[in-house]
């Protein structure tokens, strides 16, 4: 090895392609070096600091959208950047900044250091944008394992609640599978595509290309089936999917709400980056396996998360079980991908519709829930809409549009996946996902009705929920906007219509 | 700024912006002074369609035609408005019954009355939307942007079993919306038009028409849909549970006007696009209309001692006359249904009006517990006579030209069910006079003497004749003019194309 192929190496690692990776990974070491550095009273600071420089990264990104990288590789072909990347991109910070913002309201009810908390979830953050650039599967691999790292790390956070603790720990074991899951799946590809003997195998099968070329040569090769499968397995735990969505509700349940909330949306949101990353550009060829594996998934997906969270009191459990359903309503949306040109447009906007509602609910919640953060049960809503009529009204447009409710930007996301599956002749799918929406109509209107239509018990007859915390400024304005980013996504799409439906 | 000269959309926006403001905190004075421009600019604008509708040129059946872009052009999905001889009787219906209501919730005293207000107004856009939309998608998205609030006035400011009552509603309407929401993206992926706008789909299906079966299966997912939102007999239970605990200005709204929306997509979107799919159902649902509908739910009218109850399940009954006129599949008849949804919308409305008037008086709503309310309340007495009379299709009245079309083009259809049908009117004089004489004549019972002594009966006030003088005279203007709208309507059926749609060949 001479030093021109150092050269060579070193041309490739385009460092400016990955800033906004880079200025949140920098961000967050900046932010324990602050803690060192300022006296103890200014600590308080520091969450500020966190989502002002976030904010910062997000409005680079966005005047930069076009720019840059858009359409290239970089690192030698372990990235590749996509407009639909800077989207995801976009969708990770705006996702770590209101967790930031719910953290500051969850975690002032604690006793718990604060700034490695915001550290972590800057990491995460930043892992995840890379995850769902990467374009091979090593960066695959290692992107996923920084972001488990860092969300093992976050659901136990409570180190002294027994149920965060639980969660953590079932966290830990599941995530363990599915990563060793997601890894012998790539292995066993690896190994099938690296044989010399087959047509068309590949030097690089680890990047996406060379896999790809691979599986086109071989679609129905048995080993690399198998490997399709397991690979599947391993993302499905990240999105919940059926039958890997044992771990949800009681991870849910213990995790502190802000995390609780990076998980079921900006974790889901990964996962589904990576699945029509990989179902696209690598896994296309065996559509034919994909197809049907994925389409059984939806359907159970539905099936279950719905009649699950019907029987549910804890709104932790019960988002998290809904969440479940809407990972099966995605996941219709990847599988029509196959044969419509809407569905990935349909599945983009539906992330952003469940980021909207999701962190709206999550909000309230957070201004919901007392010190023991897992006790968190629908009769606490009793009279809510008549004590805090904001809260109120932004837990019921957040239902809202999670139900799928028009004019709410969720009826948006549920409708153009509706569309694209029937354009890709998914009858009895769409059956399915209709009975899930009159489920769902059911529990999450049984959410609305705990808080308006119940009276609040008055205190000494069992009444004996948690405090609720005032709403502060910052969080106020975020959870306003939410909300009414989902009224108005509902009926305007405006630029974001035209590019998502292009 | 153009968008001002539109009625279409000052007809939505008005009752938005003024929910809006009171949402953003309006004190409660001014709230209620800008409620009656929320209210008053829908009706007004209702009344400028209604008089420039013969005059204007006319683009393929439909006047006012405006596109508004929403972002979702790629895919044939924009705020198109326009109103065709059938949208606007109904356009003008949902004006002056939102104007009724309005006015009426406006001085109820009803708790937390901004809020109150602000879902009504929310619910009048989306009514006056449903008619005025063009484009399929946006006539679905008004559907639901009425129905939301619907369920939440039922679920807070309702009467007894209100929880259940919401609940019951949300998810049969949802059930019933979400089945002809699949149903309009079916038609909207087979036409093959890659737009939702109505004009370009039905050029589009008349060209290349969809194939038989197709169009069978697909007006069959349609009726049901669209039936359940109208109560169809088996799947009305909803009804008069979520009337009898509705508010009263809801009860009016959704009676009124939200529940033709069924209809109105049935005739409007199902007929003209899948003509070939109406024949096979045709028969089916004229058995259930009239055995369902009528006869059974007209049995179970009779045995009711509730007087909300009794309303709701008229308008059950009633609206199996309307689907019998679908069923007969004629220009005329479908003519006739039109009539019969304006006059019966404006005829229920002021039903539920004065019986919420009734209830005031007497604080129940137990029939057996009321009697001789005429002596101390003449006013409000002549006003029920003469809402119960309508609602029979007593002439003079608007229901009459609307049952009287039904009946002839069902007698053409078949004769026997004509008979069967006809037993209806029978019926619904028999609980509508019993219900007047039980609560207007007769002696006081004991119970409303106990009632009234507490609280002395005042007769209709101001604040309760001027909702039902609206109704009461656009009923009976309908009733001696019916070529006011019979003309448009005459325009919309008998146009050559669609003669055929209609015709059901």
């Amino acid at each position: 090895m001479d030093v021109s192929t150092l050269q060579h190496l070193a041309a490739g690692n385009t460092w400016g392609a990955i800033w906004p990776e880079m200025a949140l990974g920098c961000l967050a070491l900046a932010l324990l070096a602050l803690e060192i550095v300022l006296p103890r009273p200014a600590h308080r600071h520091i969450p500020t600091i966190a989502i002002a420089g976030q904010i910062a990264v997000l409005l680079a990104l966005l005047l930069g959208f076009h720019g840059g990288y858009v359409g290239r590789e970089s690192f030698n072909g372990l990235l590749r950047h996509s407009t639909a990347g800077q989207g995801m991109r976009v969708y990770f910070v705006v996702s770590s900044i209101l967790v930031c913002l719910l953290a500051r309201v969850s975690l002032a009810k604690q006793a718990m250091p604060r700034v490695e908390f915001y550290h972590i979830v800057l990491v995460v953050a930043a892992a995840m944008m890379l995850l769902a650039q990467s374009n091979h599967f090593i960066m695959l691999f290692v992107a996923l394992e920084t972001v488990t790292v860092g969300l093992y790390i976050l659901v136990s956070y409570g180190r002294q609640s027994a149920p965060t603790l639980e969660a953590g720990f079932k966290y830990l074991v599941m995530g363990a599978l599915s990563s060793a899951l997601l890894l012998f799946g790539i292995v066993l590809l690896y190994g099938v595509a690296g044989n010399p003997a087959l047509p068309g195998h590949s030097v690089s099968a680890f990047s996406y290309d060379g896999m790809a070329a691979f599986l086109a040569a071989n679609p129905h090769n048995f080993l690399a089936s198998v490997g399709i499968v397991l690979v599947l397995a391993g993302v499905a735990f990240k999105i919940g999917a059926f039958p890997f969505q044992i771990w949800i509700p009681d991870v849910y349940q213990g995790a502190p709400t802000p995390v609780t909330a990076f998980l079921a949306v900006a974790s889901k949101a990964a996962g589904f980056a990576v699945l029509l990353g990989l179902f696209h550009r690598v896994f296309f060829p065996c559509a034919w396996l994909v197809v049907p594996v994925l389409s059984l998934m939806a359907a159970a997906t539905i099936v279950f998360g719905n009649l699950a969270a019907l029987t549910q009191h804890n709104v932790k459990r019960l988002i998290g079980l809904s969440g479940v359903s809407h990972a099966g309503f995605l996941l219709l949306g990847v599988v029509a991908s196959a044969s419509s040109a809407l569905a990935v447009g349909a599945v983009y906007f539906y992330l952003l519709a469940y980021l909207l509602a999701s962190f709206a609910v999550f909000g309230v919640m957070t201004h919901m829930a007392g010190a023991d953060d897992s006790d968190q049960e629908l009769e606490h809503y009793a009279g809510l809409a008549m004590d805090n009529p904001f809260l109120g009204a932004v837990l019921a447009v957040g239902l809202g549009s999670l139900a799928g409710i028009p004019p709410l930007a969720g009826f948006m996301g549920k409708f153009l996946v509706f569309v694209s599956a029937f354009q890709a002749h998914l009858y009895w799918l769409l059956a399915i996902a209709i009975g899930g929406v009159v489920v769902s109509i059911y529990y999450y209107f049984g959410w609305i009705r705990a808080a308006f239509f119940d009276a609040a018990r008055p205190a000494g007859e069992g009444a004996n929920r948690p405090e609720r915390t005032p709403v502060g400024a910052a969080a106020g304005i975020a959870l306003g906007a939410l909300a009414l980013a989902s009224i108005v996504l509902g009926f305007y799409q405006g630029p974001l219509g035209r590019w998502l439906t292009w | 700024m153009s968008f001002l000269t539109d009625p279409l959309l000052m007809s939505i926006a008005a009752p938005l912006a003024v929910a809006l403001a009171i949402g953003l905190g309006l004190p409660k004075r001014w709230s209620v002074r800008l409620a009656y421009a929320g209210f008053g600019v829908p009706l007004l604008c209702a009344l400028h369609v209604w008089w420039h509708f013969g005059k204007l040129p006319r683009e393929s059946g439909y006047v006012f035609l405006r596109d508004y872009s929403t972002g979702l052009d790629n895919l044939g999905i924009g705020l198109k408005l326009g109103v065709n001889g059938i949208a606007m009787p109904l356009f003008v219906l949902a004006g002056l019954v939102g104007f009724a209501a309005g006015l009426y919730a406006i001085r109820s005293g009803a708790e937390r009355l901004k809020i109150y207000l602000m879902l009504l107004l929310v619910m009048q856009a989306g009514l006056m939307g449903i008619f005025a939309s063009v484009d399929v998608f946006f006539l679905y998205f008004f559907h639901e942007l009425a129905l939301i609030p619907t369920f939440i006035m039922v679920g807070v400011w309702g009467g007894r079993d209100r929880t259940y009552a919401a609940m019951t509603m949300t998810i049969y309407l949802t059930l019933g919306a979400m089945l002809s929401l699949i149903g309009l993206i079916a038609i909207y992926v087979k036409s093959g038009a890659h737009s939702f706008d109505l004009i370009a789909l039905r050029s589009a299906l008349d060209a290349q028409p969809l194939g038989a079966l197709a169009q069978r299966h697909l007006f069959g997912l349609l009726l049901f849909g669209f039936g359940i939102l109208v109560s169809l007999w088996p799947f009305h239970s909803w009804a008069p549970l979520g009337y009898g605990a509705a508010p009263s200005s809801a009860a009016m709204l959704h009676a009124g006007v939200l529940k033709k929306f069924g209809l109105y997509g049935l005739i409007q979107v199902a007929l003209p696009l899948l003509p070939d799919g109406a024949p096979a159902w045709s028969h089916s649902l004229a058995v259930l209309a009239v055995f369902g509908n009528v006869v059974v739910i007209g049995l179970v009218t009779m045995a009711q001692k509730d007087l909300k109850q009794m309303i709701g399940f008229s308008s059950v009954m009633h609206m199996g006359y309307a689907f019998l006129g679908l069923a007969a599949g004629s220009a005329f008849g479908i003519g006739g249904v039109v009539f019969f949804m304006v006059a019966h919308g404006l005829s229920v409305a002021l039903l539920f009006l004065l019986a919420t008037c009734v209830h005031h008086r007497t604080q129940t709503f137990a029939m057996d517990e009321m009697g001789g309310l005429a002596q101390k309340a003449p006013v409000l007495a002549a006003f029920f006579t003469a809402a119960v009379f309508a609602s029979i299709g007593l002439p003079g009245f608007a229901n009459f030209w609307g049952e009287l079309a039904i009946f002839v083009a069902l007698w053409h259809y078949s004769a026997a069910l004509t008979v069967a049908a006809v037993t209806g009117v029978v019926i619904s004089a028999v609980y509508g006079l019993r219900a007047a004489a039980r609560v207007l004549f007769g002696e006081p019972t004991a119970a409303f003497l106990q009632v009234a002594a507490r609280n002395p009966v005042e007769d209709l006030r101001w604040s309760e004749r001027i909702p039902a003088l609206v109704l009461l005279v656009a009923l009976l203007f309908i009733g001696f003019f019916p070529r006011s709208i019979a003309r448009p309507i005459n325009l919309a059926v008998s146009a050559p194309s669609a003669a055929a749609a209609y015709a059901g060949r």
